[in-house]
C-alpha cells in the first residue's frame, strides 16, 4: 500500500456564511494508497464533507494542495478539474441525484457519453455495471421507478463508469434503511476488493467498520487517523 | 446522449411543455402575421400593378389615377403623341363612370369603365369573350348576381338618371358578351366594361360638347427600355398629364399604408417578446427546479459548455416546436384577418394584405430560433456556473 494515489497537504478552506468566517477545514494533510478503503468520520460540521470535495476537487481550497496521481488538482482551471474529474473520480452522494429523466442504463452511460466512448461500447459496459451491482434487469427503469437502494446502486454503477482510480462517498447509506444500507456496504466493500481506492465520508458506524482506515475529524481537523486492517 | 437528455427533460413535464409550446405558437403566428403583414400588401399591391404588363399609368396633372373625377380632355390627340413617343409600345385608355341598368322596375347603379378591348389592362375574361361591337359589355361576377342577367342577355343601360323625375340619359341598349374578373376593383363592386368611345358618348351633356376624354392612360415601355427615360419623354411631350411608374405608385402606396407597417413592426416586436419571456421564465423555472442535478452533471465529469448546450437546445425545441404549430396557426389568421381587411373601402379586392412567402415563415422562424438560443443561454449558463460544493450543501439542507 505504498503507492500513493491522493495526496492532500495543509488543505485549509474558508467561506463567509451570514457574515461570519467559518473555517470548515483547517490544515489537514492526508495520503491515500491506491486501493485504500479510507472512512473520514466525525460530528456533523466538522468539516468532512468539506474536505471530501475538496480532494475531489469539487472545490478549491483556501490554501493547501491536492494531488491525485501526480497532477494539482486544486490548480486545474474549472474545465480542466471536470475532465480530470470525468476520468478519474467517481463521485456518490447522499441523495444519489441521479438524472430523473433518464433510464437506469442512461444515468450510467452519460459520463461515458462525456467521455466520447461509442454507444455500442457504452450500452455494454452499462450492462456490465448494472449486473456487477445487481440490477440487470432493471435497466430501462427511471429513477422513480426504483427503490432508494436501488437508486444508489445505479449511482454507484455511474460512479464506476469511467473506471476511475478514485471513488469518493458523501453519506452513501445516509438515506438508505439499515437493511439496504448494509446491502450497500457490502457493494462498496466489494467495488474496493476489486480495485477501486474509495474514500467515504459518514455517521454510519457499520460503514466505517467496514474500512481499513478510519480518519476522525473534529473542527475541521483530523484528530485520529487509526488503520483497522 | 445530449439530445436524449434534453428531449427526455421535456417530456418529463409534458403538460408544461405543452403549455410552453402553445403558448409560442400563438406568439409565432402573430409575428408571421405580422411579418406577412408588413410586406404582403406591398408585394401584392406590385404584383397587382404590373399583372397586365403597364408599367406606367397617366392622370390629368397633380392627380393620382382615379384619384379624383377630373379627367384628360383631348384623348385621342394625347394616344396620339404618346404613340410617337420612343420606347412606348401600348397605350391604353380608360374612362371611369357610372352606368344605370334598368332590369324590370328595379335600377342597378355599376361601375364603368371604357376601355380599348383589344389592349386593355382592367380586367380578365373568365366566361364568354371581350367586346367587339359598341354595345357589347362585360360585366362582373356581382353585377351579373344582383341584376340576375347572363351572357347574352340585353340591358338598357343610361350613363345619367334623375331619381326625382325617374328619368335616363344617355341611354343604350347593351349586350353582355362576357363575364370578367376586374382587378382593381374591391370586393362585391358591381362592375361593367365597355369600348371606351361608347361610356364617352353616353356622356350627359350637350351633344355640342366634346366628349374625348379619359380619366388616365395605361402605358407598357418596350422592353429593356429604362421605363424612367420613357416617363420623362411622356412628360416632356405631354405637361397635361402626371406620368407615375409602377415604382413611384409603390412609393406612394408606400406612404399611406405606412401605418400597417408600422403596426406590424410594433405587433411582431411585442410577439417575439412574448416568445422571448415565456421561453426564458420556462428555462429559468426548469433549471432552477433541477440545480442539484444540473451541478451533479458538472461534479461527474459534464463540461459546462455541454451542459448550456442541453438547456438552449431545450430551449429552441420549445421555440421551433411552437413556430412549427404557429406557422399553420399564422396562415388560418392571415386568411380569416385578410376575408376582414379586404373589404377596406376603395381598395381593390385582388389585394392581399397577408401575403405568404416562404421566405417570410423562414424569416420568423430565424428570429424565434435566435430568441430561444437566447432564452436559454443565460438561465443555463448561470445554473452551470453554480459552485457545485456550495450548491449541493444548500440543495441538501433545502
Amino acid at each position: 500500500m505504498s503507492d500513493v494515489v491522493m495526496k492532500a497537504s495543509d488543505l485549509r478552506r474558508e467561506y463567509h456564511m451570514g457574515g461570519e468566517l467559518v473555517r470548515a477545514v483547517r490544515g489537514v494533510t492526508l495520503e491515500i494508497a491506491r486501493g485504500d478503503y479510507v472512512a473520514i468520520v466525525g460530528p456533523s460540521g466538522c468539516g468532512k464533507s468539506t474536505l471530501l470535495n475538496l480532494l475531489g476537487g469539487i472545490d478549491r481550497p483556501t490554501t493547501g494542495s491536492v494531488t491525485i496521481e501526480g497532477s494539482r488538482i486544486d490548480q486545474l482551471s474549472d474545465a480542466a478539474a471536470t475532465r480530470f474529474r470525468l476520468h478519474h473520480i467517481g463521485f456518490v452522494f447522499q441523495r444519489f441525484y441521479l438524472m430523473p429523466a433518464l433510464t437506469a442504463i442512461e444515468n450510467i452511460e452519460l459520463p461515458m457519453a462525456e467521455a466520447k466512448i461509442p454507444r455500442d461500447k457504452r450500452v455494454r459496459r452499462g450492462r456490465e455495471l448494472l449486473a456487477y451491482v445487481g440490477l440487470e434487469a432493471r435497466y430501462g427503469h427511471r429513477p422513480a421507478q426504483l427503490s432508494g437502494g436501488e437508486q444508489q446502486r445505479v449511482a454507484i454503477a455511474r460512479a464506476l463508469a469511467n473506471k476511475p482510480q478514485l471513488l469518493l462517498a458523501d453519506e452513501p447509506t445516509g438515506e438508505l434503511d439499515a437493511k439496504t444500507g448494509t446491502e450497500m456496504i457490502e457493494l462498496l466493500a466489494q467495488v474496493n476488493r476489486d480495485g477501486t481506492t474509495i474514500v467515504v465520508v459518514t455517521h454510519d458506524e457499520d460503514l466505517a467498520g467496514a474500512a481499513h482506515r478510519v480518519v476522525h475529524m473534529r473542527d475541521g481537523v483530523v484528530v485520529d487517523d487509526r488503520r483497522q486492517r | 446522449m445530449l439530445l436524449r437528455l434534453a428531449w427526455a427533460t421535456l417530456t418529463r413535464h409534458r403538460s408544461r411543455t405543452l403549455l410552453a409550446i402553445l403558448g409560442v405558437a400563438v406568439s409565432a403566428a402573430m409575428l408571421l402575421d405580422m411579418v406577412m403583414l408588413s410586406s404582403g400588401m406591398r408585394a401584392s399591391f406590385r404584383t397587382l400593378l404590373l399583372s397586365r404588363g403597364f408599367q406606367l399609368r397617366l392622370a390629368p396633372k397633380g392627380t393620382l389615377p382615379f384619384d379624383t373625377d377630373a379627367t384628360i380632355p383631348d384623348a385621342s390627340g394625347v394616344m396620339r403623341v404618346l404613340r410617337t413617343i420612343p420606347g412606348v409600345t401600348t397605350v391604353s385608355p380608360v374612362l371611369g363612370g357610372q352606368l344605370h341598368i334598368v332590369r324590370g322596375a328595379r335600377t342597378i347603379a355599376a361601375t364603368a369603365l371604357g376601355v380599348d378591348p383589344a389592349v386593355q389592362g382592367d380586367y380578365e375574361i373568365t366566361q364568354g369573350r371581350a367586346p367587339a361591337s359598341p354595345l357589347e359589355l362585360v360585366a362582373s361576377d356581382d353585377f351579373l348576381r344582383a341584376s340576375g342577367a347572363r351572357i347574352g342577355d340585353t340591358l338598357s343601360a343610361a350613363s345619367g338618371y334623375d331619381a326625382q323625375l325617374r328619368s335616363f340619359s344617355g341611354q343604350r341598349v347593351l349586350t353582355i358578351v362576357g363575364r370578367a374578373h376586374f382587378l382593381y376593383m374591391p370586393a362585391e363592386q358591381r362592375a361593367v366594361a365597355i369600348p371606351l368611345a361608347t361610356l364617352q358618348q353616353m356622356q350627359p351633356g350637350p351633344a355640342t360638347q366634346n366628349r374625348d376624354h379619359v380619366s388616365l392612360f395605361m402605358v407598357k415601355a418596350r422592353e429593356g427600355e429604362p421605363v424612367d427615360s420613357v416617363l420623362r419623354r411622356i412628360e416632356t411631350a405631354l405637361p397635361r398629364v402626371s406620368a407615375i411608374s409602377t415604382e413611384t405608385a409603390m412609393r406612394q402606396v408606400d406612404e399611406r399604408l405606412s401605418y400597417f407597417r408600422q403596426l406590424a413592426l410594433i405587433l411582431g416586436a411585442v410577439s417575439l417578446a412574448v416568445g422571448f419571456l415565456l421561453v426564458t421564465t420556462l428555462v429559468t423555472v426548469s433549471v432552477n427546479e433541477r440545480l442539484g442535478e444540473i451541478v451533479v452533471m458538472r461534479a461527474i465529469g459534464v463540461a459546462r459548455g455541454r451542459i448550456v448546450l442541453q438547456i438552449v437546445i431545450e430551449g429552441i425545441a420549445i421555440m421551433v416546436s411552437g413556430a412549427l404549430g404557429g406557422l399553420g396557426l399564422g396562415l388560418v389568421t392571415a386568411r380569416y384577418l385578410n376575408s376582414i381587411l379586404a373589404s377596406f373601402p376603395g381598395l381593390p379586392a385582388a389585394i392581399d394584405f397577408f401575403l405568404f412567402e416562404p421566405h417570410d415563415a423562414w424569416f420568423a422562424l430565424g428570429l424565434l430560433t435566435v430568441a430561444g438560443i437566447l432564452a436559454g443561454i443565460y438561465p443555463s449558463w448561470r445554473g452551470a456556473s453554480l459552485p457545485i460544493a456550495v450548491t449541493l450543501r444548500e440543495e441538501a439542507v433545502g
